[in-house]
């Protein structure tokens, strides 16, 4: 992915090169016709199109936005309630995902998420340790993990 | 225009405040550092960022000038606020501090028996 960046950024300097016209606007023209020169030669590169990366960070992004909203309404929820009657508790949940920077954007994710905060991280990093605010809606949380954040880092660093 | 900015501004400074000070009444009614770790560490970060964003704004709209360093300030408590949280709640399990008596289920603390045997 970095490699078709590179190529792109080439591309940009050549296309100011050829018209022997340096400013912002020229790179970016020339950064739109490289764009479109790698999207028609993407059968030769080993990765996939790299803006469909660029385009699954952003809903990455949209998704921490989102859940941070959320976790902070359901915070308030807690918070404001005349009595304190949540349980809580710690569960353990077993993560699909391997290098080190997909676990940690999972860990952060998860501590943003609605009731529940990492605490601790398995030597062998398959599994996550998690404080919950509410036990009751564990399942919920896990399913939502699972399918929702899992699944949106898989989808970066496909 | 600057009318409908300012309003909107005014909103989120508020919402800013208002949840700093919902946060810190969580921090004084929860029971233990696990729960307060949840208040202090979500609705602060919210509370910080939008007061942030209504502070950039009124620079940027009102007055004219526009200011980089707010957006990297948001960005940098975006960053870091989750992982200070994860940071003093572990520090906090790691050292033996209780959870509250209403905790229902601890995984881990099995897994801790395991590793000093």
């Amino acid at each position: 992915m970095a490699f078709q960046i590179l190529i792109n950024f080439v591309i940009a300097l050549t296309w100011m090169f050829l018209n022997n016209h340096y400013s912002g606007i020229s790179f970016i023209v020339g950064y739109l016709i490289g764009l479109f020169i790698i999207f028609s030669l993407r059968r030769f590169f080993s990765t996939r199109f790299y803006m469909y990366n660029v385009i699954a960070v952003i809903k990455l992004v949209f998704i921490f936005f989102k859940e941070l909203i959320l976790s902070n309404i359901s915070v308030l929820k807690v918070i404001l309630s005349p009595k304190l009657n949540m349980k809580p508790g710690i569960f353990a949940l077993e993560t699909e995902l391997k290098t080190d920077w997909e676990i940690s954007i999972l860990a952060n994710l998860i501590t943003l998420t609605p009731g529940t905060l990492v605490i601790d991280i398995s030597d062998d990093k398959k599994i996550l340790y998690i404080h919950a605010m509410d036990i009751e809606d564990v399942e919920k949380a896990k399913l939502d993990i699972k399918n929702t954040f899992e699944k949106a880092i898989q989808e970066v660093s496909k | 225009m600057i009318v409908i900015s300012k309003i909107v501004i005014g909103y989120l400074i508020l919402q800013g405040a208002l949840l700093s000070l919902i946060s810190s009444i969580g921090i004084i009614r929860l029971p233990d550092i696990y729960t307060r770790n949840h208040a202090a560490s979500k609705s602060a970060t919210l509370g910080i960022i939008s007061i942030l964003l209504g502070v950039f704004l009124d620079f940027w709209i009102v007055e004219g000038y526009m200011n980089a360093r707010i957006i990297l300030g948001i960005i940098f408590v975006f960053c870091t606020a989750p992982v200070a949280g994860h940071l003093i709640s572990r520090a906090a399990y790691n050292t033996g501090i209780p959870m509250s008596e209403k905790t229902v289920k601890d995984d881990l603390r099995a897994k801790k028996k395991r590793s000093v045997q």
